[in-house]
């Protein structure tokens, strides 16, 4: 694991979400309703709407664009045969940690 | 010709109802009944007299046969009419009116409230709790308000107490057990719903026991053997029911605790048999709906001729009182041998218990979320060896092999044999092949088989069923759920948002049963917008439930760019506005720059970090949001008036700017489009708009509800106005009735179709302190949101940047 600093968790709002810049694209972290954090792709793989935009409910996402919802635990879309990646991603004393090493291996693959 | 049988009835309740109907239905020709009943009516939805009590219902919404029903199948009725005797050996049935013979006679006198023999117990003002008569007293009494002890804390108890609260009596229930409901619940789930009844306003005493009712010429305490007293204008006695067995008892028939019966619900007379609460079956009575459904198939079987037997299953419990969401089934007693499986969610007042025995569920009790209770009953009732799903059963089924959680799919995976109808024992196959068969909605799937038909609860699981099977050839009909996190349609919700005072989201999951952690895009928009509309200063506008324009305040186009629209009040501009937005422009690439119908100009094509930035130079040129994204006010658009143009006969650009200035800002159930024209020639195209006022030589007309999108409509006349400011107060007065009673996403035109224009006129043309009322809580709720979200958005540029920029280290 090469667990990188991303932010506070503060930086997100309940129930909300931003978005970190990769060389593979946009990555999504999700602040829940009840504290959990999650990192997923940033791009629906329907028309590519922004996922952090979208609406955050338990422990999934509506896309902002035409509503479809994702669960954040598994990156499956509710219904479509689709997901999104998902990326490991810690909070330790109030940071926000990713695990670098998915995403290297993804550029490299 | 066939001699048809004489068959006499003695009740016209819901078992012996369902009797009748199986025998006209299958073999019109064969019998010719008569029906006593000393109720001065004939059969209802009994179970559906709590929502009668609380307001939700009204007799006639809960009858299940009126009198032309009972004409068109030849039923013959002598309603209010007491049977005084029945002669077995002479098969002679006697009523206050008069004596008929039968061939064979049916008992289906259901039972009789329990009352409790203590001193006053029959004082004026004391009421059981059984008929609508019943019901109307309580109604009555409620009226004047004052205080009502309910003695007895079960189901009738509990659902009579929330009645009579929402009917805005003060209520106090005395309940002699150490719990509510102890039949049914657990401690920890009557806790619960203790706690959430308390919640209401209701007071409960329990290990409190009744020494005597007190009162001089009618009911004014109740006495506990602690001799402290309670005042009680009204006392209902709701303590327990026994069979009605007098009338059986006198004719000689084997009575123990109910009449008794055989399989085929035959009494010791061969002639005689009897259906309903007032049977015992091996050592067995009967309280609740769906076993007397499964007598009267088998009597009316009987009845013609058909072998069939009756056999007692197991039977769940739901408490009808909104908001207080509890199932219990099977046996949940603590025991050698038994396992429990137990899950909490303090913070949403979840509780869930399982009790497994040998590999078997035997018993489960909810509160919070009982969304998974029939599937739980279904493995009760089925033995299902539960052995391999021990770990995941109390997640529900959706936790048990793939991991989707859609409702429908849920729905879809029961086996054909599972219970949907809990009331009438009705299961999926049926239901499904109903559905098959034709009945292509809600209403002909109740009437082809009865599901949902009683007391509704599984209303939402047809129409998935329906949903399942028909696919898209189903529409949802108008009075469903908002979605499938709760059972409520946005009318009740906006109705219990308010009557419950319920100010916070959390507060609305909690209280309103929802079965999810906190809504989902669906209802939580919805929940956020009424939740500020209705409690302005309690309750702040959530971001986070706002889709993501209302979010960004900027629409997002399809390339996840987004549009920026200035405000230009009345569509009037000048020259150092004009040089801003150029400037902005230029300044941050913007590739389309577009003027709207809405008289204004869209700058379209802006990158989400820049929003802050190019807002706060519009802000610097004195330019605020638009709104454009918002379901709030849009535009006011105006004609030049009587400023330049010489037909103009007022000031309507004058008009457009006071008018959107005072409207700026608010939030609404969708957007909220105005148009002011100077003279009916309408050059502001003010009659398709949501608001459109026409000057003319005398004022002002006023007209609501036009629309000119997917529908096209011309405004209708709401009224004339002398003054512009009888014009302004009327518009407000308009928008205020719309933010607080349409559903979330009804623009105007739909809203006003469905409450009609007159009653929209009555509060704010006609009713001038409604008006007034209105026109107050809109200032009240603008001293909050009229305000530039552009300017507090400029404030917190860093929010809309990303997190960090990991561009470098992820490609190392
Ligand atoms: C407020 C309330 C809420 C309930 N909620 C639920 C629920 O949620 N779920 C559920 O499963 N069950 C519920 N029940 C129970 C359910 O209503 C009864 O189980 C059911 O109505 C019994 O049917 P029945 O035909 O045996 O008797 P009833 O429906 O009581 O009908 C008996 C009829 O016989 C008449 N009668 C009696 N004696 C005579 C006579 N001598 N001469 C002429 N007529 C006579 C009575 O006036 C009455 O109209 C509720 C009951 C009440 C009162
Ligand atoms: S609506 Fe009448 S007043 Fe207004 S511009 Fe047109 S003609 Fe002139
Ligand atoms: S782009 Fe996400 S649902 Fe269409």
């Amino acid at each position: 694991m090469n667990w990188i600093d991303v932010g506070a968790i503060e930086d997100i709002p309940l129930r909300g979400a931003r978005k970190i810049k990769t060389a593979l694209g946009c990555v999504a972290i999700f602040r829940t309703g009840l504290q959990e954090v999650f990192a997923a792709s940033n791009l629906c793989p329907h028309k590519g709407g922004p996922l952090s935009e979208g609406i955050i409910h338990g422990q999934s996402v509506t896309c902002p664009l035409h509503n479809w919802v994702f669960d954040l635990n598994s990156g499956q879309a509710q219904g479509e045969d689709a997901s999104i990646p998902t990326f490991p991603v810690e909070v330790r004393d109030g940071r926000i940690l990713l695990d670098g090493t998915e995403l290297a291996k993804r550029s490299a693959a | 010709m066939k001699q048809k049988q004489k068959i006499v009835v003695i009740g016209a309740g819901m078992a012996s109802g369902r009797v009748i109907e199986n025998l006209v239905e299958t073999a019109p020709d064969d019998f010719d009944i008569t029906l006593f009943n000393a109720e001065q009516r004939g059969n209802y939805n009994r179970i559906m007299l709590s929502p009668v009590l609380s307001g939700e219902k009204t007799y006639e919404d809960i009858v299940t046969h009126d009198d032309d029903w009972y004409a068109a199948h030849g039923v013959t009725c002598r309603f209010g009419e007491h049977v005084v005797g029945i002669d077995a050996a002479q098969k002679t049935v006697t009523g206050q009116n008069g004596t008929v013979s039968y061939d064979k006679l049916i008992i289906a006198t259901g039972s009789a409230p329990f009352i409790i023999p203590v001193p006053g117990k029959d004082l004026p003002g004391v009421i059981t709790y059984r008929d609508l008569d019943d019901t109307n007293a309580m109604i009555e009494a409620s009226q004047k308000g004052g205080s009502a002890v309910v003695i007895g804390g079960g189901l009738l108890g509990l659902e009579a107490a929330a009645g009579l609260a929402e009917r805005g009596m003060s209520v106090t229930v005395v309940h002699l057990m150490g719990h509510l409901m102890e039949r049914q619940l657990d401690e920890a789930a009557g806790y619960l719903l203790r706690r959430d009844l308390e919640r209401r306003g209701i007071t409960i005493r329990t290990q409190a026991s009744t020494k005597a009712i007190i009162g001089d010429g009618r009911a004014e305490a109740v006495l506990l053997d602690t001799d402290e007293s309670l005042p009680a204008d009204l006392v209902v006695m709701a303590v327990g029911i026994r069979p009605e067995t007098r009338l059986a008892t006198d004719a000689g028939l084997e009575v123990a605790r109910g009449i008794q019966v055989d399989a085929q619900m035959q009494t010791s007379d061969p002639d005689i048999f009897a259906v309903g609460e007032c049977v015992e079956f091996d050592g067995n009575l009967f309280g609740l709906v769906a076993p007397l459904y499964d007598q009267a198939k088998v009597l009316s079987q009987t009845l013609m001729g058909q072998a069939d037997a009756f056999v007692v299953k197991d039977t769940a419990t739901k408490l009808k009182v909104t908001g207080c969401d509890l199932f219990s089934a099977g046996d949940f007693a603590d025991g050698e041998g038994r396992e429990d499986i137990v899950l909490r969610d303090p913070a949403r007042g979840v509780y869930k218990r399982l009790v497994i025995e040998e590999d078997r569920l035997i018993g489960a009790v909810m509160y919070g979320d009982t969304a998974d209770g029939n599937w739980f009953f279904q493995l009760i009732k089925d033995a299902t060896d539960v052995e391999d799903m021990r770990e995941t059963l109390i997640f529900g089924p959706s936790a048990q092999g793939g991991d989707t959680v859609d409702p429908l799919s849920a729905v879809a995976a029961l086996p054909r044999d599972a219970e949907i109808c809990g009331c009438n024992g009705i299961c999926k196959g049926t239901i499904v092949d109903a559905i098959e068969g034709g009945a292509g909605d809600l209403g002909t799937v109740r009437a082809t088989t009865k599901a949902s038909a009683s007391c509704g609860t599984c209303t939402g699981l047809v129409e998935q069923l329906l949903q399942v099977t028909l696919g898209d050839d189903f529409q949802m009909p108008t009075a469903q759920p908002v979605c499938g996190c709760c059972e409520l349609t946005h009318e009740d919700l906006r109705r219990l948002i308010k009557s419950q005072e319920l100010k916070s989201q959390e507060a609305v999951w909690q209280e309103l049963g929802w079965k999810t952690r906190n809504g989902c895009h669906v209802c939580r928009p919805a929940v956020n917008y009424y939740l500020l509309a209705d409690w302005p200063l309690e309750y702040r506008d959530d971001p986070q439930s706002r889709f993501v324009n209302e979010r960004k305040h900027a629409n997002i186009q399809k390339d996840g760019t987004f549009s920026v629209v200035p405000r230009m009040w009345g569509g009037i501009t000048n020259p150092a506005e004009l040089r801003a937005i150029a400037d902005a422009a230029d300044k941050y690439n913007v590739p389309t720059v577009k003027v709207t119908g809405g008289q204004r100009i869209d700058l379209l094509g802006v990158k989400g970090e820049d929003l802050p930035f190019i807002w706060a130079d519009l802000n610097r040129a004195g330019l605020v949001s638009g709104h454009a994204y918002s379901k709030g006010l849009r535009t006011v658009k105006t004609c030049v008036g009587s400023d330049h143009c010489r037909f103009g006969t007022q000031d309507s650009t004058g008009l457009g700017i006071k008018l959107e200035q005072i409207l700026w800002g608010s939030w609404t159930p969708h957007k909220v489009k105005l148009g002011v024209s100077g003279c009916p020639r309408n050059c502001a195209e003010a009659t398709c708009k949501d608001i459109g006022i026409i000057c003319v030589d005398s004022g002002y007309q006023v007209s609501v509800a036009g629309a000119a999108g997917m529908d096209l409509k011309e405004t209708e006349p709401l009224g004339d106005a002398a003054s512009e400011q009888e014009a302004i107060d009327l518009t407000i007065a308009f928008v205020q009735l719309y933010r607080e009673n349409a559903k979330y996403l009804d623009r105007a035109y739909k809203w006003v179709a469905k409450v009609g224009l007159d009653w929209v006129k009555s509060q704010v043309v006609d009713d001038l302190n409604e008006r007034a009322r209105l026109i107050e809580a809109f200032e009240l709720s603008q001293s909050v949101y009229r305000r530039d979200p552009w300017a507090e958005g400029a404030k917190v540029a860093t929010s809309f940047q990303p997190l960090a920029d990991l561009t470098l280290e992820a490609a190392e």
